[in-house]
């Protein structure tokens, strides 16, 4: 076999290599790209450390909170108000409102999401139930803070903001490290929620 | 472009084909491979179609008749991944195998080896997925797509094996593309520039460096899928910072230059023929480089088409919908390029013509519903709708499967050595031909009205072309058993076939015999 | 920046345009063809639509017409000496810039309607939609109304035992009621896998992500019954979840409205109330059968290794307090879900009641009923 031939099969090797570590890059490059473009609709799962976008005199933005427990999770899940009428530039505090409602001790994540999606990059969070797991035991009650402000840069076109909330039942779940600070008495519980097998018989 | 034809002798370093079955197995002859690329994806093509006419027969009339929905939805996934996977791709690749040596001169591909190895692992990969229909669970049941999370937290067990088989698909791909590649790239006949090489070449060069960039990532996507399933991870997992929509960009990364790749040797296979029986060189043989390099750039930048329903911020959408759009300028200039190549040609219809001209035409139907699909709006109307079954199916049948059709009955007689029955080639053109038509032009309406995809049943307005498009694809399905015994008929023997087998053929291996000697171009031929 | 591209001279050309092109030529063929729609965005859809096909018809007449000329014009017997050209690069660049050109005439509209599409501000009614396997849940967040949406198509129409009716696997027990007029805000997730609404009427779809949430916004113009479907395949029964939504009048919105709220109090009621054994079975067959039947069988027989039976089940007849906890809570690892979201206390206890009294398990088991009471027990935080 030439030289020139076995070049390629080098070169073209390592681009095969070079792709699927790309294709991992996609995921951490995935934020990126939305960050720098601006084109960001995902919410940081961690709080803001962005300092001074306090302003005095910003403008109205109505913010709407939605809930859902996914898949039936059987926790209470409601915001304490639905909708809040907020200035730009000034922090509010909204609660939610949770409650274990089984016999069991059961862990949840909140995971948020925000429409219009160009409103997220402009949504930042001081404190948030979402950055870690909540634990409840059984019967026990929380009211949840959110501490969120809109920075002055949020586009002039947005006046309403939804502000959606999902709460995952993740009891089961191998350790998620995704935020800045998490629990350090975790679940280091080995099942893993796999894929709904069918039984046979109750 | 002048050849010297390379005489036929028993040299002494050069052996016939071994005997006995344990040949097949242990070919290192880039024509044996092509033969067993080419009669698995035949026998792959028959088996998805077997799956589609179960779908058809399901949707014959409203209501549940033949199967449950459990099962359709196992019949469409597996329908899916088998065409895609084991007919249309291998097909392809078979006749790179066969072609792109004798085309450029080569004794055989650059790695002989490897190729055999790239081709055994396909029956393996689709004995494991077949058999993923007798597992517990059935077989993957979640599209040929995957999204997650019903692929991942809601799938069945054999997912897992399903992910096995789809590292091994791409193996394949990416080691046959890595021989196509440095095959072209280092052993073509001394003269022969690569502004000189057919267009077949062409076409498949592009190709196998698309192959090369996105099978890799399709690899990602579904190592992911494994680790969420099995390891623990959040890829794809909202509840654990991961987004099911991450899924859909990296697996359409993939999958849109991956639709390119199931066209580009057509568009190779289509000009050869229109050339040929044109009697009448190609017009714009650089345009038509151009045009398909530029088609397979731009296939890196559209993929979000598929996902204007997400999500995505407007910005985003517009970009995607102007890119895509754009496509349809080189894909233009190459058929208008063919037709004036036809324009005051010399022209007959053997069978091979035929399907080129219906390729020409079917395929830029499908192209127009792809551009009315690019139109980002009203895709929101046509999105997941048999609109889009209709537009995919017209330029993957009438247009990939039409153009290996047309490949086979062009070169059969250099592989064999005999002529195809012309009568029973025409016959088999006609009934496709219709029965192409009649099962998927209807599909546009029947989107356009109202029908989603992927469903078992449907409500009583959609009955009437439901059935007509059901009658349509038994029609089809019908006719490739009709050539099946063309093939087999043709192999085993007919009328003897000359060198340049048809007048105004052009390319270096026309000047071999037919059929092709075991190894051609031992020694490269000149080329001015 | 697309309004200062299009001059008023071009604005008014633009439109004469797409007013012919989209006029549909072809009344008889409206069946085949996409709906108008019935919003101010679903007719620009339409028209849009109508544009880019005529648009293609045009250009696949012209080049098919030349193919066509020369398949018959230059056969070798009409001209057996071919033509040598084989480049032209005036010709080339021509049929390069016009179709470029084209597109860009046609990207100019469709970019228009999209950016009015993307107009995402506050509805004067919100409501969270919600994809489940197999079936829509609506929340009106304003008026807190709440309530699930199935389909109720026999499922004997679709085994082909009965004779399918008008509005076969369009038909569902509570429609999306909304006024005409308003700015209807929808605020779509999921609760499991990726589902998609649609309503081709109103020209919306959009994917419903679990943990995610899209919006989408219309104004109906004309009252009416649209229906719609799930356009992501969810699993088995994503055939089986449409989507209907009613456009009345302000004030039957109104009346429905305060219906609704009312019927919320009396189910509160009922919750209190004093079940007989009967009463409870006869309510619980028509829980049964909207929610059960399709994995269950009518016959309480499930299917061999996939749905468990319920008729002579040991569960259901002799461990009333498992029974309750597997609908509350499902089962993991099965597809057996929660019901404890979707039924009321009342539909609850009916549905086990009736299990437990139906295909002669009232005979052979320990004869517990369940009653709502036992419902509102069990939800109780267990210390």
């Amino acid at each position: 076999m030439n030289e020139g031939s076995k070049k390629t099969i080098r070169t073209l090797c390592f681009a095969v290599l070079g792709m699927f570590t790309f294709s991992f890059a996609l995921v951490p490059l995935y934020n990126v790209f939305c960050e720098v473009t601006g084109l960001n609709g995902k919410i940081e799962l961690r709080a803001t450390n962005v300092k001074n976008i306090e302003i005095d005199n910003g403008r109205d933005v109505s913010v709407q909170f939605v809930s859902h427990n996914n898949e039936e999770m059987p926790w209470t899940f409601k915001p304490s108000e639905d909708n809040i009428q907020i200035k730009t530039g000034k922090y509010h505090t909204a609660t939610f409102y949770v409650k274990n409602t089984t016999n069991k001790r059961m862990v949840a994540q909140a995971i948020p999401s925000v429409a219009p999606s160009n409103a997220a990059a402009h949504l930042k969070k001081l404190e948030c139930f979402c950055f870690e797991q909540q634990e409840l035991a059984p019967g026990e009650d929380a009211l949840l803070p959110v501490r969120l402000i809109f920075d002055d840069e949020l586009p002039s076109s947005i006046n309403s903001v939804v502000l959606s909330y999902t709460i995952f039942d993740v009891t089961d779940y191998n350790d998620v490290e995704f935020t800045q600070h998490h629990n350090d008495d975790h679940h280091h519980d080995d099942s893993h929620h796999d894929g709904h097998e069918m039984e046979p018989s109750i | 472009m002048s050849a010297v034809i390379e005489s036929h002798n028993h040299d002494d370093h050069h052996h016939g084909p071994a005997k006995g079955l344990t040949r097949w197995l242990y070919t290192t002859n880039h024509k044996d491979i092509g033969s067993l690329y080419l009669w698995f994806s035949f026998a792959m093509f028959l088996i998805g179609g077997a799956m589609a006419l179960v779908i058809r027969a399901e949707l014959f009339q409203p209501g549940m008749q033949i199967v449950e929905p459990e099962f359709y939805n196992q019949m469409l996934t597996l329908h899916g991944l088998i065409m895609v996977f084991g007919a249309v791709m291998p097909a392809f690749v078979g006749l790179a195998n066969w072609l792109v040596p004798m085309m450029v001169g080569a004794p055989d591909m650059a790695l002989p080896r490897m190729n055999n190895l790239s081709f055994w692992i396909l029956p393996f990969a689709f004995f494991i997925l077949l058999s993923s229909l007798f597992m517990e669970g059935g077989a993957p049941n979640f599209g040929w797509t995957f999204y997650a999370p019903l692929s991942t937290t809601y799938a069945p067990p054999s997912v897992t094996f399903f992910i096995f088989a789809v590292h091994i698909m791409g193996a394949s791909s990416i080691m046959g593309s890595i021989n196509v590649i440095v095959t072209i790239m280092n052993m073509r006949a001394p003269g022969m520039t690569l502004m000189k090489m057919p267009l077949f070449v062409w076409s498949w060069l592009i190709t196998a460096y698309l192959l090369i960039a996105v099978m890799p990532v399709l690899a990602g996507a579904v190592t992911m899928m494994l680790m969420d399933i099995h390891f623990g991870t959040s890829f794809f997992n909202a509840a654990g910072g991961g987004d099911p929509v991450l899924f859909q960009h990296i697996f359409w990364f993939f999958g849109h230059p991956e639709v390119y790749i199931m066209i580009l040797p057509a568009f190779g296979i289509a000009s050869h023929i229109i050339e040929t029986f044109s009697r009448k060189q190609l017009f714009g043989y650089a345009s038509m480089v151009w045009a398909m390099a530029s088609i397979a750039i731009l296939s890196f930048v559209v993929w979000a088409h598929h996902m204007f329903t997400v999500g995505l911020p407007l910005a985003a959408e517009l970009f995607f919908m102007w890119a895509t759009m754009l496509i349809a300028v080189p894909t233009g200039v190459k058929v208008f390029n063919w037709v004036t190549t036809m324009f005051k040609g010399s022209i007959t219809y053997e069978t091979p013509m035929l399907f080129a001209i219906a390729f020409v035409v079917l395929f830029t139907i499908g192209g127009f519903s792809g551009l009315m699909l690019a139109i980002t709006p009203a895709d929101f109307q046509y999105h997941d709708t048999y609109f889009v079954v209709a537009h995919f199916h017209y330029v993957l049948v009438p247009g990939s499967i039409f153009s290996i059709m047309a490949a086979v009955y062009y070169w059969i007689p250099k592989w064999t050595g005999n002529m195809y029955d012309e009568r029973l080639g025409k016959l088999h053109f006609w009934l496709s031909f219709v029965g192409v038509n009649v099962t998927f032009f209807p599909q546009h309406w029947i989107g356009l009205a109202g029908m989603p995809r992927r469903i078992p049943d449907y409500a009583l307005q959609f009955a009437d072309w439901n059935m007509i498009s059901s009658v349509g694809a038994f029609l089809f399905g019908a006719s490739q058993i009709l050539f099946l015994f063309i093939v087999l008929k043709t192999v085993m023997g007919g009328k003897k076939a000359t060198p340049e087998v048809w007048e105004g053929s052009r390319g270096l291996e026309w000047t071999v015999e037919s059929p092709a000697p075991y190894h051609t171009f031992t020694t490269p031929p000149k080329v001015s | 920046m697309f309004r200062k591209a299009t001059t008023s001279v071009n604005k008014t050309l633009l439109s004469g345009l797409i007013t012919l092109f989209s006029s549909n030529m072809f009344a008889a063929w409206d069946d085949l063809n996409m709906t108008e729609g019935v919003t101010a965005i679903s007719k620009e859809v339409f028209d849009l639509h109508m544009l880019i096909f005529w648009i293609c018809v045009v250009i696949g007449l012209v080049v098919f017409g030349i193919m066509f000329y020369s398949m018959f014009a230059f056969t070798k017997k009409k001209n057996p000496s071919p033509a040598s050209f084989h480049e032209n690069t005036k010709l080339e660049l021509a049929w390069t810039v016009v179709p470029f050109l084209i597109l860009v005439f046609m990207a100019i509209p469709a970019s228009n309607t999209l950016t009015k599409i993307y107009d995402d501000t506050e509805g004067d009614i919100n409501i969270q939609v919600v994809g489940y396997q197999w079936k829509w849940q609506y929340k009106y967040l304003e008026d807190d109304i709440d309530f699930f949406q199935n389909l109720t198509t026999d499922w004997d129409e679709i085994y082909n035992k009965t004779p399918k009716g008008e509005f076969y696997l369009e038909e569902v027990d509570e429609a999306v009621v909304i006024p005409v007029g308003k700015k209807i805000r929808f605020l779509i997730t999921a609760n499991d896998v990726i589902h998609s609404w649609w309503m081709p009427d109103f020209a919306i779809k959009q994917d419903a992500i679990p943990g995610f949430i899209n919006t989408a916004w219309t104004i109906v113009d004309e009252p009416g019954t649209y229906r719609g479907k799930c356009t992501e395949l969810c699993g088995k029964n994503h055939g089986f979840m449409p989507v209907v939504v009613k456009v009345v009048p302000q004030d039957e919105y109104d009346a429905w409205v305060k219906e609704k709220k009312e019927a919320a109090f009396r189910m509160a009621e009922l919750t209190e109330k004093e079940w007989s054994v009967s009463e409870l079975t006869e309510r619980g067959e028509g829980v049964y059968l909207k929610n059960c039947v399709a994995c269950h069988q009518v016959n309480g027989q499930g299917i061999t290794g996939i749905f468990p039976k319920l008729a002579g089940s040991d569960i259901v007849l002799n461990d009333k307090a498992r029974n309750i906890e597997i609908l509350m809570e499902g089962v993991q690892g099965a597809a057996m879900q929660s019901f404890a979201n979707q039924l009321s206390e009342v539909d609850m206890a009916s549905v086990i009641t009736y299990t437990r009294q139906a295909w002669g398990n009232a005979d052979n088991g320990d004869g517990e009923i369940v009653v709502p009471k036992d419902i509102v027990e069990y939800k109780k935080p267990k210390v």
